[in-house]
């Protein structure tokens, strides 16, 4: 039986990679996988627009806006990546845990 | 010499001594000598200004009366009155002439004494300085034409007599003395001030002249007679306290606390002289009943002080009771209606009496050199028991207190004989008139008292033995400042400085410069007229010489026979009469009987007051106290309690909450992420059936 691949499924991918993503802002340590982690949202973020421009039968909406955010998101890691750096040089470290200076 | 330029020397002469006194108090310490000579110098020229006034008075403007009048305070309409202003001034009479003379003579002398008497003293330049206050005052109160400035002085010079009484103020009794002095002097001056209100309140003025001259036209006060001759006796009040009149006597004789010479001037000469001049000022204005009531007190004054004299130990206080005794006669001469007579034994008494107490001052000194010299300090050096035999050892001390005591009794050729003998005529004369023969009886009894009790003083104090041989030794006469103004006092004590005929005065110069004023109470209620008055003094005034000669002479003699020839024995009769003489020596009773009903009285009064004052109203301010005290306690508990309770419990909240949601606010993004999260999902919760 062909399996009959539906707009649910690509949902159901993209709501998984969300809270991969999800699990891994809020529980990773390293600034890094932080950022990793927002990709990922970034990604099941994409899928949803793709999937919605393929299945929503609304012209090609959804792959722009795709492609977009894939543009956008390679500029937030390099402004990210820039921001870890300097982080990294100012407190040694780039745990999110240790780097509180703003609680004070 | 013009009136302007008398008034304006007098004046001089009513400032000078207030000028030695502002000299002395500020700079007395360092001024040469502490300033005594300055101030005796001050004094000398007062003396010899005032001499060229009366010269000049009497030569020249012998029946003029020299005034200067300004307006001091013009209060313009006031309603319901009308105009109103108060009147001050000076005024120059034979009378004040002669009493500048009196005073600054007197002042005069006692400055120079002072200077060797006081020598050594703590306060010296202070006394000196008190001095001059005095006499300043003294003077105002002559000098004056009118009763506000009259009262103004007067009351000054009560404050100098305390301050001089108290000049030995270390010592308790000293300044207890002049404490009583001023106060028993109060009792007086408060009936003094209500006369003095009755006047201004019917006549609006207070010169003298103003109110003899509404009196004269007919006005009295409350237009009645008896109002007029409360007025007379209220004022004279003011004379019973300062003149130490009964009731009023008894701070005289312990006034004797201050220094020798400042009972020579105050409480012989001059203060107490205030009151007479008083009477005298004011003679015009008394009524018949004021006059025979003024006369009645300075008889019962005469004789109960002289009767006290007799039983007294002390030197000064024999003295005091002597003045006493003659301040009554004066008063009682000024009563009868003998007004040249009282006023001329004001003067010849200031000058006898003021030797007296500067020839006792001579004796204390001389006494306390030798008793130093013995390192003798329980005799009593004023104690006539303790003197005698100092006739030898200080001639002129002895001499010149002989001639003041032969004045005092009356003898002929000294002063005393002339003005007393006229005041006993008087007397005479006014019983004749009046029928009052008990004034006259008086007035002769108390000169032959007068007689013994002095010469039982110059018997006992100067004559027999000495009581201590050795002590006798370092006796010696006093220094010159102080022999030289007995000398000058002995020599005013005689006759020729008054009046050319050695028996009678009438005829002197003083006699016909001091005239009895006319009077200005309406003929109803007058005293008998001058007229009629001079003829019965002419009648009686052979008979005056003779008894009062008489019984001066009995009563020397019964002095010489007791104490000279102890042909009688004095302590026999002391013991026989014991009750008596205990009377006597007690002065009557009359501080014990003060002691017991004015003193006790205002003491329980006071007492009463100040219980009222400790309970009732320090219990009701107390009891206010602690009720303000228990609701503030209350209210206190409710702040500290209630409110404070409900502020604290919020700041307790908002710390709970504040520690509860700290716990929240990690600083970690991850941990906001996470509740971002749970917050979405939520609101996804909540909002998804809608």
């Amino acid at each position: 039986m062909p399996i009959h691949v539906s707009l649910i499924h690509f949902l159901f991918i993209s709501a998984i990679l969300f809270s991969f993503g999800v699990y891994a802002v809020i529980t990773r340590r390293n600034a890094i996988m932080v950022l990793m982690g927002i990709e990922l949202i970034l990604n099941s973020a994409n899928i949803n627009f793709i999937a919605f421009g393929r299945y929503g039968g609304v012209s090609l909406d959804g792959q722009m806006a795709s492609i977009f955010v894939i543009i956008l998101a390679a500029c937030e890691a390099a402004v990210a990546l820039a921001i870890v750096l300097n982080i990294y040089q100012q407190f040694n470290t780039v745990n999110v845990d240790e780097i509180n200076a703003l609680k004070e | 010499m013009t009136q302007e330029l008398l008034l304006q020397l007098s004046t001089a002469i009513l400032l000078l001594p207030l000028l030695s006194f502002l000299l002395l108090i500020f700079f007395g310490k360092r001024l040469p000598r502490q300033g005594d000579a300055i101030a005796t110098s001050i004094l000398g020229v007062a003396l010899l200004t005032s001499l060229v006034i009366l010269i000049a008075k009497l030569s020249l403007f012998h029946d003029e009366l020299l005034d200067y009048t300004f307006t001091w305070v013009d209060f313009k309409n006031v309603a319901g009155i009308g105009p109103l202003k108060l009147d001050l001034g000076i005024m120059i009479d034979n009378v004040t002439a002669i009493m500048l003379v009196v005073v600054t003579m007197i002042s005069f002398v006692v400055h120079l004494f002072s200077t060797a008497y006081m020598s050594g003293d703590v306060r010296y330049s202070r006394y000196f300085a008190y001095l001059g206050f005095f006499s300043f005052s003294m003077l105002g109160i002559v000098i004056t034409n009118n009763f506000f400035l009259m009262y103004v002085f007067w009351e000054l010079v009560g404050i100098s007599s305390y301050l001089l009484i108290g000049h030995w103020y270390e010592k308790k009794s000293a300044a207890d003395a002049g404490k009583k002095a001023f106060i028993v002097n109060r009792i007086g001056d408060v009936g003094m001030f209500i006369g003095i209100n009755i006047l201004w309140a019917n006549f609006h003025t207070l010169t003298f002249d103003g109110v003899f001259s509404a009196m004269a036209s007919g006005h009295i006060p409350f237009d009645s007679n008896p109002w007029l001759t409360a007025a007379g006796i209220l004022i004279f009040c003011g004379a019973i306290g300062k003149s130490a009149q009964f009731p009023l006597h008894v701070w005289l004789p312990d006034a004797m606390e201050g220094p020798t010479p400042v009972s020579a001037l105050i409480h012989a000469a001059t203060m107490v002289a205030a009151g007479v001049y008083l009477v005298a000022r004011v003679f015009p204005m008394m009524t018949a009943d004021a006059l025979v009531f003024i006369a009645y007190i300075g008889a019962i004054t005469a004789f109960i002080s002289a009767t006290i004299a007799i039983a007294q130990n002390d030197i000064k206080k024999v003295l005091a009771y002597s003045t006493v005794s003659q301040l009554g006669y004066m008063v009682m001469g000024l009563g009868v209606g003998a007004y040249a007579a009282g006023f001329f034994h004001l003067v010849t008494h200031a000058a006898f009496k003021a030797g007296l107490f500067l020839g006792s001052g001579s004796v204390i000194h001389a006494m306390h050199y030798a008793l130093h010299h013995q390192h003798d300090h329980q005799t009593d050096p004023q104690d006539i028991r303790n003197l005698g035999g100092l006739k030898n050892r200080m001639p002129i001390t002895f001499w010149t207190f002989v001639i003041y005591t032969l004045a005092i009794s009356g003898i002929p050729l000294t002063s005393g004989f002339l003005s007393k003998d006229e005041i006993l005529a008087g007397t005479l004369a006014f019983g004749q008139l009046t029928g009052h023969t008990l004034i006259p009886i008086t007035g002769f009894l108390v000169a032959g008292l007068t007689a013994f009790y002095m010469f039982r003083l110059v018997i006992l104090t100067f004559m027999g033995e000495h009581k201590d041989a050795t002590r006798v030794e370092h006796l010696h006469e006093s220094p010159k400042p102080m022999t030289i103004p007995l000398v000058i006092l002995a020599c005013l004590c005689f006759f020729a400085f008054y009046s050319f005929n050695p028996i009678g005065a009438s005829s002197g110069w003083f006699f016909h410069a001091v005239e009895r004023p006319m009077s200005v109470v309406p003929n109803a209620v007058a005293a008998a007229s001058v007229e009629v008055f001079e003829e019965a003094l002419h009648h009686s005034h052979a008979t005056a010489m003779y008894l009062s000669l008489t019984v001066a002479g009995l009563g020397i003699l019964l002095a010489f026979a007791t104490y000279y020839w102890k042909k009688v024995n004095a302590e026999a009769i002391a013991k026989a009469v014991a009750p008596v003489h205990s009377f006597l020596v007690n002065k009557w009773y009359f501080d014990e009987l003060y002691q017991a009903t004015a003193v006790a009285g205002t003491v329980g009064l006071s007492r009463v007051l100040g219980w009222f004052d400790n309970k009732v109203i320090d219990g009701a301010v107390n009891g206010v106290g602690s009720i303000t005290k228990l609701t503030s306690f209350v209210s206190g508990k409710f702040d500290n309690i209630v409110v404070d309770g409900v502020v604290n419990f919020l700041a307790y909240l908002a710390g709970f909450f504040g520690l509860m949601f700290r716990k929240v606010q990690t600083g970690r993004v991850q941990t906001y992420i996470a509740f971002v999260l749970l917050g979405v999902m939520l609101l996804f919760f909540m909002y998804r059936g809608v």
